[in-house]
């Protein structure tokens, strides 16, 4: 099955680089813009079929590697369950 | 001193460390592949710097999983000598040997210049030869560090005695200006709980011989020498 995890900065961690992509938008002329925050979005295909186990294997996943709990949260989904 | 610096795949301040470390303890050091799972007997481990699996992920987050890191926490919880020069600390940082972790810097660029540190102590295994809050000059080349951890862990870290260095002024005076980075609190460098374990942004093999144009980092591997003796 696939699963989809997404990576994004906690609450009041600085975001210079979604900083920078609000100003560039703003240098477009996109109006409206309040605040832009980076993130990763990471597609993972597991050998697993039990929607249980993959989750397992997945909340393991993102605390050791994918995520760095200092400054990011993560949450994933998975594609048929 | 037997000393061991590791290589990973994009490690590429390795060879100056080795040198830096050939020239103060006369011998060269072990170089160590980052699929060893062992590592040879060390008084001293070298995380050097570079950009460790391309720096892909997060800096650091792909080698604090490769095997020899393993053998690396396993030795630094012994308490065998661990120093990490750049991303040697990011590396540090993401195995949880150093609490927080290293972030863009705060202007986004790649900085490579020389910068004023000042170190907090120097009753530790890496800085006796130092003066306390007395500033050196040492080059910082990174674009990812920016020391972060909140305030709460900043303030126990404060309290422990576990900065190690901050950026500050020629004088030794810790300003917003003389930070390059953004770094929380002008860190520039950490201690664990012990005070065998360093990780730092700047490099001090790079101002370790004359021809380098300064000997202020050369201190920092002669203590070490002179601890081990």
């Amino acid at each position: 099955m696939k699963a989809r995890v997404t990576v994004t900065l906690k609450n009041g961690v600085l975001d210079p680089q979604g900083k920078a992509i609000a100003n560039a938008l703003a240098a477009l002329g996109i109006e409206g813009v309040e605040n832009v925050r980076q993130g990763k979005f990471i597609e993972v295909e597991l050998a697993e079929t039990d929607p249980a186990r993959a989750r397992e294997a997945l909340e393991r996943m993102c605390k050791e590697l994918l995520a760095n709990p200092v400054i990011e949260n993560y949450r994933y989904e998975l594609e048929g369950a | 001193m037997k000393a061991s610096v590791i290589v990973f795949p994009g490690s590429n301040c390795d060879r100056d460390a080795a040198v830096a470390l050939q020239s103060v303890t006369g011998k060269p050091p072990q170089m160590v592949w980052h699929g060893e799972s062992e590592l040879p007997k060390s008084d001293l481990i070298v995380l050097p710097g570079g950009f460790s699996y391309g720096d892909y992920l997060r800096s650091g987050a792909m080698a604090a999983h490769s095997p020899v890191t393993r053998a690396v926490v396993t030795e630094a919880r012994k308490g065998v000598a661990v120093l990490g020069i750049c991303n040697g600390f990011q590396v540090l940082t993401e195995t949880g040997l150093l609490p927080g972790t290293l972030m863009r810097n705060a202007s986004l660029k790649f900085i490579c210049k020389d910068v004023h540190i000042r170190p907090e102590r120097n009753d530790t295994a890496f800085t006796r030869l130092y003066e306390t809050e007395r500033a050196i000059r040492i080059p910082i080349a990174h674009k990812d560090g920016n020391y972060f951890a909140d305030d709460e862990t900043l303030t126990r870290l404060e309290s422990e005695g576990r900065i190690a260095f901050r950026y500050c002024e020629e004088d030794g005076a810790v300003t917003d200006a003389a930070n390059p980075n953004g770094s929380q609190r002008g860190i520039a460098g950490l201690y664990d709980e012990r005070g065998r374990i360093l990780g730092m942004m700047p490099h001090p093999e790079r101002v370790a011989d004359a021809v380098h144009g300064g000997t202020d980092g050369r201190r920092l591997f002669e203590s070490l020498i002179e601890t081990s003796q």
